[in-house]
């Protein structure tokens, strides 16, 4: 069992886990932090995507062990009480979102896609986007969601 | 306030604001008290014999509660998976449907197969105790190639069905095509082998399974398009509870696509070892778990040629398609390469006489049914295939030689050969409008400047029909499918004026709760916000047939609409009971009941109140409250249609295709909400964009699952598309309330062939199987 502390949101948590516990599965099991998905066994959907000391991780790929220190946003953290998050508010403006199952993760990588590439144009947006898979929307309200927040300023 | 929320405004999403922050609730994130966790043992062989099964090491591993083989659930009599439609066939006799196993016994027959279950208190207990069963497989010669499944010599996957054929069917009038084609000027012949397709819901298929002993009542909470069909299923034909001691819940669904709507073996399984167990049992699967057991789609080898006159007039087409069906039945999958397929070879043309010959084979691969589309996309591609490669061969332009065998808007209803019957349309003036979307007229040029850098530039067409709004009961009823199609609604008002809408509808991703709202608002004169739209529990929602075939809309949207009239009708007697006025001089109107001639109003709000509140109201002639609900069954399927058009550039140096403009031109008939149908469109064009370009489940000779995983099966990805240009046209659908004809599926089933007639018009070739991949695409820009 690994001992395991860190801060989600903002509040410091800890917990007592297998080692071989995922990050996304102490966020999902443990913390009862849904939000954040689990779309596939590869490390391919993105569906798990949250930002872990600034950076998007998929925490499909992170031992909970690792993230032990650091400092963890998951998509329930990152609106403002009843104001969304700008990329938050893009996407829904947009209609950047169906099923709503990939959205946490697109969503978290959007974010530090701009945070690595302000102003980035339609093509940067679509490379970028290469480690998230969305099944419903074909990426065109994603893309226009993104390219609303990098021209905002 | 209903012209900004009303029909036809682009209303923002009501459901946006949960799946936005992570306050969605998918199967997977429900955890019942005690629950524990079942782990699927899979055959790792295409087909083998189980000649047993040593269970003991893994029932006495750390935290296992049960175990259990085929054996033991034959034992306990839950029954095999059903097939519900009977198709039959060409010797006036029923398909042939071998049983469907829910563990597999005696024999598996695809890779993924169950053949055992672990259930432990945690899903790595399980999974550990999974590793400790030692079964012993006889592993027997496989036919996993649809080409040569019905073939003498093949492997037998059931003693039931010598052969491996399910049946073999025809539809149309085969003398007349042959005379036909005797008769013709040009014949125009093709090859088609439409590639298998992997769903890939992003949300993998899951389940928890409950049962409480001190009421005897079952609920599974189920990623399921309709959740009603399903509970109807595991109560009538396993018998796992009767109906009304049985809920089953599908709360939000991560993505469909047909793969949601079948009733799979962990639902009944999970259903029935829950109460055995006595815990809730949660199961989720693993997106391999997902590539090996999820229905996958499409997979025909077809002949298709198309008979025209020294004019270019079609005069007859001629189809004979092999249709997988994998190793067993799945719910509906005999329908599909049926009448969701034969039925649709017409096409937007007036061709005269049509025969089409569908054998449906069995292999050892996991079952195919209906997936986005589900037959459309396969005979959209037959047919405008057949139609461009005509066009190119008869030295006529594409769109030109379209032009010349449309069925024309003043010839509706039009009876076509293959027995449907077309409402509506406009093709013509659909096809213009997207030819001046795509600059038509400007592709010369653009091909010119792109051969200039050393690019193939190619464009292709794509006039799609299709038939939605699945369906008439009586009709499908004639044709075999063991349910009805209608849809229900409720639409009930509370005593403070708001309301709740009741729809046996399900939305997992389609924005119902905003569609439909808007229609209870426009209808109603309620405002938005006032209005809640539940769907998905079987405890709370009247039976209802759920959400595939792109029905939602035109038959659950026209539910409510009649529910919402019944409660006009009924404010309507309240209004001038109130007003003093007879029911003959109220007028309504958006919200409000007036007196004819008069300055005296009342809205439903205060109607409402005085339904529940009936201190001055009519109670001789009328109960108290304001709840209606609603049947509908349509008259007809409806028939939304278009024109896509592809145009791509190709690099011979590499292969690679580059979408360099995509086009789509739809008539859905009237729309309710622009911004979603535009991003249904989306959705679709991409999925068929994936099918041409990128997608193809592949089996190896044994049956071998290779593309298995999201580093094997390529998904189409942001940086493999383009923004696309999307327009509609409006020929209203004459037989429902709202005039919608259905958006789900049109670009899955139109873009394959646009994209391909693109492809091989670039490369100058006649023919390309699906996907056409950089590999092919570099050989065939590189031979010679």
């Amino acid at each position: 069992m690994a001992s395991v502390s860190l801060t989600v949101n903002g509040e410091a948590v800890s917990a007592e886990v297998e080692d071989r516990t995922l990050l996304v599965q102490l966020l999902r099991d443990h913390l009862r932090l849904t939000g954040t998905h689990v779309g596939c066994d590869t490390s391919q959907c993105g569906a798990c995507v949250v930002h872990m000391d600034g950076r998007s991780v998929k925490s499909c790929t992170v031992l909970a062990a690792q993230a032990s220190g650091a400092d963890v946003t998951t998509i329930e953290g990152i609106a403002d009480g009843d104001t969304l998050h700008p990329m938050q508010q893009a996407f829904m403006d947009n209609h950047g979102l169906q099923c709503g199952f990939c959205t946490p993760g697109m969503v978290m990588s959007a974010i530090d896609l701009l945070k690595r590439h302000p102003g980035a144009d339609e093509a940067t947006i679509r490379r970028e986007l290469e480690g998230n898979l969305c099944r419903c929307t074909g990426y065109h309200n994603i893309v226009k969601a993104i390219r609303q927040v990098a021209t905002a300023g | 306030m209903t012209a900004e929320t009303g029909i036809g405004a682009a209303v923002k999403r009501k459901e946006d604001g949960r799946f936005l922050t992570g306050r969605g609730r998918y199967t997977d994130d429900i955890n019942q008290p005690g629950q524990v966790h079942a782990f699927f043992l899979r055959s790792p062989h295409a087909h083998a014999t189980i000649n047993s099964i040593d269970v003991n090491a893994a029932k006495s591993a750390a935290g296992v509660r049960a175990v259990y083989t085929g054996t033991d659930v034959t034992a306990e009599d839950v029954g095999t998976l059903i097939c519900g439609w009977n198709v039959v066939g060409k010797n006036g006799e029923g398909h042939l449907a071998p049983p469907h196993p829910v563990i597999a016994s005696g024999k598996a027959r695809y890779v993924g197969d169950p053949v055992a279950v672990v259930v432990a208190d945690t899903l790595a207990q399980a999974k550990d105790a999974a590793e400790l069963i030692d079964v012993d497989y006889g592993v027997l010669p496989a036919s996993a190639d649809l080409a040569t499944t019905l073939d003498a010599g093949a492997a037998q996957i059931h003693d039931e069905v010598p052969g491996n054929m399910s049946y073999d069917w025809d539809l149309g009038d085969k003398a007349a095509v042959d005379a036909a084609f005797a008769g013709a000027a040009h014949v125009t012949k093709l090859e088609i082998v439409n590639n298998r397709l992997a769903p890939n819901a992003i949300e993998p298929r899951a389940a928890v399974g409950a049962h409480d002993p001190g009421t005897d009542q079952h609920t599974l909470y189920l990623a399921s398009q309709n959740p009603h069909v399903t509970r109807l299923v595991l109560s009538a034909f396993h018998g796992l509870a009767p109906e009304h001691k049985l809920r089953v819940v599908a709360p939000d669904v991560g993505g469909g696509f047909g793969s949601k709507i079948f009733i799979y073996n962990e639902d009944v399984f999970l259903t029935w070892a829950s109460a055995k167990v006595g815990r809730p049992i949660k199961w989720t699967a693993e997106r391999s778990e997902s590539f090996m057991t999820d229905a996958h789609g499409r997979d025909h080898v077809t002949t298709a040629e198309l008979a025209l006159d020294g004019d270019g007039n079609f005069l007859a087409m001629r189809v004979d398609t092999i249709a997988n069906m994998g190793a067993y039945l799945s719910t509906f999958s005999t329908a599909v390469p049926t009448y969701l397929y034969g039925t649709l070879l017409a096409g937007q043309y007036k061709t005269p006489v049509i025969h089409v010959n569908v054998r449906a084979a069995f292999t050892n691969t996991v079952p195919v049914d209906a997936y986005r589309g589900a037959g459309r996309p396969e005979a959209t591609f037959v047919v405008e295939r057949l139609v461009e490669q005509a066009a190119r061969e008869t030295g006529v332009d594409p769109a030109e030689l379209r032009r010349r065998n449309f069925i024309q808007p003043d010839e509706f209803p039009y009876q076509t050969p293959v027995a449907l019957q077309y409402d509506s349309g406009n093709y013509e003036a659909t096809m213009d409008k997207a030819l001046g979307l795509a600059d038509y007229a400007g592709f010369a040029a653009r091909k010119a400047e792109a051969a200039g850098r050393g690019k193939r530039r190619g464009i292709g067409f794509s006039n799609y029909i299709e038939a939605c709004g699945l369906a008439p009961s009586q009709v499908v009823g004639s044709l075999g499918a063991g349910v009805g199609q209608w849809e229900s609604a409720q639409v009930r008002f509370n005593p403070t004026g708001n309301v709740l809408v009741f729809t046996g509808s399900h939305s997992h991703g389609q924005g119902h709760e905003t569609t439909f709202a808007q229609i209870v608002s426009d209808k109603l004169g309620i405002p938005l916000e006032n209005v809640e739209v539940v769907h998905g529990d079987t405890a709370s929602v009247p039976f209802g047939m759920g959400t595939y075939g792109s029905r939602s809309l035109a038959v659950g949207g026209s539910a409510i609409v009649k529910a919402c009239d019944k409660i006009v009708e009924k404010g309507r007697k309240i209004a001038a009971h109130i007003m003093e006025a007879s029911v003959e001089d109220i007028e309504y109107d958006g919200g409000t009941f007036a007196v004819a001639g008069t300055d005296k109003s009342i809205t439903t709000a205060e109607i409402a109140f005085a339904a529940y509140v009936p201190h001055n109201y009519p109670l001789d002639e009328l109960e108290p409250g304001l709840d209606e609900n609603a049947f509908y069954d349509p008259a007809n399927f409806t028939y939304p249609a278009g024109c896509q058009i592809c145009e791509v550039e190709i690099d011979p140096d590499t292969g690679v295709v580059e979408i360099a403009k995509f086009t789509a031109v739809d008539d859905f008939g009237n729309v309710v909400n622009p911004m979603i149908v535009e991003g249904q469109v989306h959705g679709g064009i991409t999925q068929g964009i994936g099918q041409a370009l990128h997608e193809g489940v592949v089996y190896d000779g044994s049956g071998q699952l290779i593309t298995g995983s999201f580093m094997d099966y390529q998904m189409p990805r942001a940086g493999d598309l383009p923004s696309y240009d999307v327009d509609t046209t409006v020929t209203p659908c004459p037989h429902n309330p709202l005039g919608v004809k259905g958006c789900g599926e049109a670009g899955a089933i139109a873009a394959p062939a646009a994209v391909m007639n693109a492809v091989t018009d670039a490369l100058g070739i006649d023919n390309m199987q699906m996907p056409a991949t950089a590999e092919k695409v570099w050989r065939a820009a590189n031979a010679g």
